[in-house]
Formats: C-alpha cells, sequence, structure tokens
C-alpha cells in the first residue's frame, strides 16, 4: 500500500497513545495523531489546547493551535494562566506533543535560534507552549523528519528540556515529567536508553539501518531487540485522507 | 457613565509614542482594526507585548511603529515564520525580549494581581533564563526548593476585543479566552472594541460571562469586525487563507508596504475595510449559528 511520510509518522505516533490519556495537543500532525487514536484505540482520549480548551472535538481541521472548532462542542474552556497551571503545572497531563528544528542526543529541543542567541543565524518562533509541556507532562512525544540537520549531537538552544547530558541530569532537577518517551520520524522510532541518550528502537518497514545511520548527527546505537513497525492500515488511512485531513494540508 | 468614542479617538487618546502596548487575544478576537488605527495615527517607539506576535504586530513593525517586541512565539501560527518580524530581529534592528507562553502570562497574572513577582516549577531548560535576566530564582521559603520567578507585566494600555459590551465597559468573551481578562486588569487604561453594544440588562442578564468590569475601562469602541483576519467566535470565522497568504505578502518588504496602503492607509476605517474585502470573503468567513441552551439564574 501506497502512504506518504507524513502519514506514516501521524499513524505510529497516534499508537503511541494510550486509552484515557490527557493530552496536550498541538496543531499539524500530533493534532491529527491524536483524532486518529480518538477515532480507533482510544475512544476515551482528553484532547487539552495549550489556547484553553479542554476535551475539544474539532470538526475539521484547525490551522492554528486557537481555532473555533476546538471550542465549538468541547467540555471547557479556560484561560492560558489557567491551562498551565491546573492543567500542566498541576500534574493533570498525561501526553505532550513537542516539535522544533533540533533534536539532540539525548532528547534536547531546539526551537528558538540557530547560532548565537544575541546574534542568531536563524531565528526560530520560540517556545510556545514547549519549555513547559517538555518539563511537566508526564510523557513526551516528538514527530520530526528524519534529517541530519535536525539531529545534531547536541542542540544550539535548549527550548525544552530532554534529559540534558544524561538521565540523572534531569532527575537531579526534579521536574515531574519523564521526558521525551520517542520520537517518531519518517524512518523509525527513537526511544531513550537507560542513561537517557535516543536510540533506534524500531524501523519502519521502508526504511533501512543505514539511513538511519547516515541521518542522524551522532553515532547512533541500535535496540538490541529493534523491532519492524507496522504498515499503517488501511481504516489508518481511510480515517487521515477521508475523516481528518480531506485537503491533504498536513499529509 | 458612557465611554463609547470611535476608535481613531481612543488611540488618539490612550496610546501615545513610546507606550507598551498588549494587544490581547490568543488567535481569537486579535484587535487588528485598532493596530491598523495605531499605523494611521503614525506611532513611533511603541514597546509590542503579545504572547504571539501574530501578523498584527508584524504589519505595526514593518510600518514603523514599534522599537521593541516581547513576546514567547514568533510565528504565523500554523503556516510558519512572521519573515519581517525575523528579519528585524536577526539583522538587530529590533529590540526583543523573550519569555515561553506561561512566563509572559505569568507576567500578566503578576500584573493583574499586583503582585511583586510570580513564581513557577522548574523547567530543566535554562538557555532562555540565562538569556533573559527577567529569569530569576529564588528559594521557596517552606521546602527549600528553587522556583523560578518574573516580574509583573504592567502594559501602559491594554487592548481587548469582546463580542459585546456596554456603553460603560463592561465587556462579555466567550470561546478562547486567552489572556484578555490578565492584560486589561494588568494594564494602566484599557480600550475596548466590541462586535456589538448592548444595554446593561443584556450583561445582567448572563453575568457569570463578564470577564472585564466597566470600571477598569477607559473607552468603549464599537468595532465590527474588528478582528479579521483573526475571528471572534459565533460571529465570524478565522480566515486562514489570509493567514496562508501573508507568507506571500510578506516576502517582500515592497510587498508589505503595498499590502499597508491599499488596507491600512488606504481606508478611513474598519467599516471600509470590511466593504471592501467583498462579498465573496464575508459569505466564506460568515459562521453558522449553535447556540448554547441558556442557563437559569433564579429570580431571588
Amino acid at each position: 500500500m501506497n502512504y506518504s511520510s507524513s502519514e506514516l509518522m501521524t499513524v505510529n505516533a497516534a499508537r503511541l497513545l494510550q486509552d484515557g490519556d490527557t493530552v496536550f495537543v498541538g496543531v499539524g500532525l500530533p493534532n491529527l495523531a491524536c483524532n486518529l487514536a480518538r477515532r480507533t484505540h482510544a475512544p476515551n482520549l482528553l484532547m487539552i489546547y495549550e489556547a484553553g480548551v479542554v476535551g475539544a472535538r474539532p470538526s475539521r481541521l484547525p490551522l492554528s493551535i486557537g481555532d473555533p472548532t476546538l471550542v465549538s462542542g468541547s467540555t471547557l474552556v479556560c484561560s492560558m494562566y489557567e491551562v498551565f497551571t491546573l492543567y500542566l503545572q498541576r500534574g493533570n497531563v498525561d501526553v505532550g506533543f513537542l516539535g522544533g528544528a533540533q533534536i539532540d542526543r539525548f532528547g534536547n529541543i531546539n526551537a528558538t535560534v540557530i547560532g548565537d542567541y544575541q546574534h542568531p543565524k536563524v531565528r526560530l518562533p520560540g517556545s510556545g507552549g514547549s519549555m513547559e509541556i517538555a518539563a511537566w507532562a508526564n510523557r513526551c512525544y516528538i514527530i520530526t523528519p528524519h534529517q541530519k540537520r535536525r539531529f545534531p549531537e547536541k542542540v544550539d538552544f535548549t527550548t525544552s528540556a530532554g534529559f540534558l547530558t544524561g538521565r540523572s541530569q534531569r532527575l537531579a532537577t526534579g521536574v515531574r515529567g519523564k521526558g521525551p518517551q520517542a520520537v517518531v520520524t519518517d524512518l523509525g522510532i527513537l526511544q531513550p536508553d537507560e542513561n537517557g541518550e535516543l536510540i533506534l528502537t524500531a524501523l519502519h518497514p521502508t526504511a533501512t539501518l543505514e539511513q538511519v545511520r547516515i541521518n542522524t548527527g551522532w553515532e547512533l546505537k541500535v535496540a538490541p531487540d529493534m523491532q519492524i513497525t507496522e504498515p499503517p492500515s488501511e481504516e489508518e488511512l481511510r480515517i487521515l485522507r477521508e475523516e481528518l485531513d480531506p485537503t491533504g494540508i498536513y499529509l | 457613565m458612557t465611554k463609547l468614542c470611535t476608535l481613531s479617538e481612543a488611540i488618539s487618546q490612550f496610546v501615545h509614542d513610546g507606550d507598551l502596548v498588549y494587544a490581547a487575544g490568543f488567535t481569537h478576537l486579535i484587535p487588528f482594526a485598532a493596530g491598523h488605527e495605531i499605523i494611521r495615527q503614525g506611532r513611533k517607539n511603541l514597546i509590542l507585548a503579545r504572547a504571539t506576535p501574530d501578523i498584527i504586530y508584524e504589519q505595526m513593525v514593518a510600518a514603523g511603529c514599534a522599537r521593541k517586541i516581547i513576546f514567547s512565539y514568533m510565528g504565523n501560527p500554523g503556516v510558519g515564520s512572521l519573515r519581517i518580524l525575523r528579519e528585524e530581529v536577526e539583522t538587530g534592528r529590533l529590540e526583543w525580549e523573550e519569555y515561553s507562553h506561561f512566563g509572559m502570562i505569568s507576567r500578566l497574572q503578576a500584573g493583574a494581581s499586583g503582585l511583586p513577582f510570580i513564581p513557577m516549577n522548574q523547567t530543566a531548560a535554562t538557555d532562555l533564563e540565562s538569556a533573559n535576566p527577567n529569569y530569576r530564582r529564588v528559594r521557596d521559603p517552606y521546602t527549600n526548593i528553587e522556583v523560578i520567578v518574573l516580574p509583573p507585566l504592567l502594559p501602559d494600555v491594554a487592548i481587548v476585543h469582546v463580542q459585546r459590551c456596554d456603553a460603560e465597559g463592561n465587556a462579555q468573551i466567550w470561546g478562547i479566552i486567552g489572556e484578555q481578562k490578565e492584560a486589561a486588569f494588568a494594564s494602566k487604561h484599557v480600550i475596548v472594541t466590541a462586535e456589538e453594544i448592548v444595554e446593561e440588562e443584556v450583561i445582567r442578564s448572563d453575568p457569570n460571562r463578564t470577564i472585564i468590569p466597566a470600571f477598569i475601562v477607559d473607552a468603549v469602541c464599537h468595532v465590527p469586525y474588528c478582528a479579521h483576519p483573526s475571528y471572534t467566535q459565533g460571529y465570524y470565522d478565522r480566515d486562514n487563507l489570509f493567514y496562508l497568504n501573508w507568507d506571500k505578502i510578506s516576502e517582500t518588504r515592497q510587498g508589505i508596504q503595498q499590502y499597508l496602503e491599499e488596507w491600512v492607509y488606504g481606508v478611513k476605517d474598519r467599516q471600509e475595510y470590511w466593504q471592501k474585502l467583498g462579498k465573496e470573503t464575508h459569505q466564506r468567513l460568515s459562521v453558522k449559528p449553535r447556540w448554547s441552551v441558556p442557563v437559569n439564574y433564579g429570580e431571588y
């Protein structure tokens, strides 16, 4: 069956969500992954958007994080201060999705600048909600295409914390969240080992180990029990294409 | 006492050169008409604060109104980057001060609550803390654990767009309520723009929906469609097509200047702007009603 790399990433990210999870949803592929999970194996997924919408049931694809479709039919709307305190800081969020221009060996994310902060080569949008999501959500997932420039050994700027320089470093800061649990790419899935270093734990059936290695900026370790992911099913692709993104904005 | 006036009068009276301005609204209810009026009146050296500068601040910066920007996410939501703002920051022409969303709205919360500073839990990501000296740490006197603190944000003027408001300034919002209430209470002056001016009776029929009380409001302006290309829940949709097109318009300075000439300097006010958008756009942005079930407050 034919599918795009966006579809492949979305389907694999959706499968990481558990029924009953409370998810802090981002726009784009995370939004598609959450809505796909809710229509398949996780009907009781509770979706929270950082704009302050809880229990959203979007009936169309939101372009922005504050689309009106998120509000109509939701269970609750609160202020942004409340969504970040009562929900995120208090520990009521199971899953957060993150993205960024760079993700490093220990899952730290850069969404701020390439180069020096005061004199940036490239100025990126900045944290938005991600600094606190990465710290306080119980589990974090990252969806990103697998390219060498996106996977440097060390990020230029730590917008959101992964495991810093190792799992013990993150633990020492006392932040409540467990940190990044998986990075879903178009080649496979990276997960932290006991030291917090991202290693390859699954390969998509369409990808090769060699491809993953040359597209990663550090010497990537491969898990001894590395899996091959199940290709997207016909039903998953149908929901994505017909119900969630019929005009193909993100897929 | 009525505070009704035109938007032009309100901007002229309450927005001055060099002011710290907070035009509120997270995606929803962004007061574009007010931004355009500030451009038309030629304000200079403003400090523009918003969690998401959005297109409104990019236009104001491109028009030469600002010397500094305070933000927490500088992108075109769902589309990509804000090209001019990005360039201004990369070249160092525009000063900037940066937070996370939570940091930014915590500063407003502190300002709105009259606090000297506000604590937040640590995030383990310390680079922004190092880059922005407003981020400090103090020890929690009860547990001795370090928390992050920020000072209040106290704008000179907040501009808040709402669905409905009475002539005195009691304002009601539904849909995404972002940081409007905090911005209003944190600021010295508050300009409210409204889709509809209603009788006090209407406000009193549903007091739970009022987020800004009249006594902190300085000016009330009736400005239908004030938020376009942002939106007003239940009144008109977000113009996603415009947000996508802006990516092209803003590819060059000339593109933005042409836009400003035609859509800001070239129109008198929001009414003229809205008419100029034309029937097709009005149609495209119209929303089917979806009413809530009324609640019973009881007669006591």
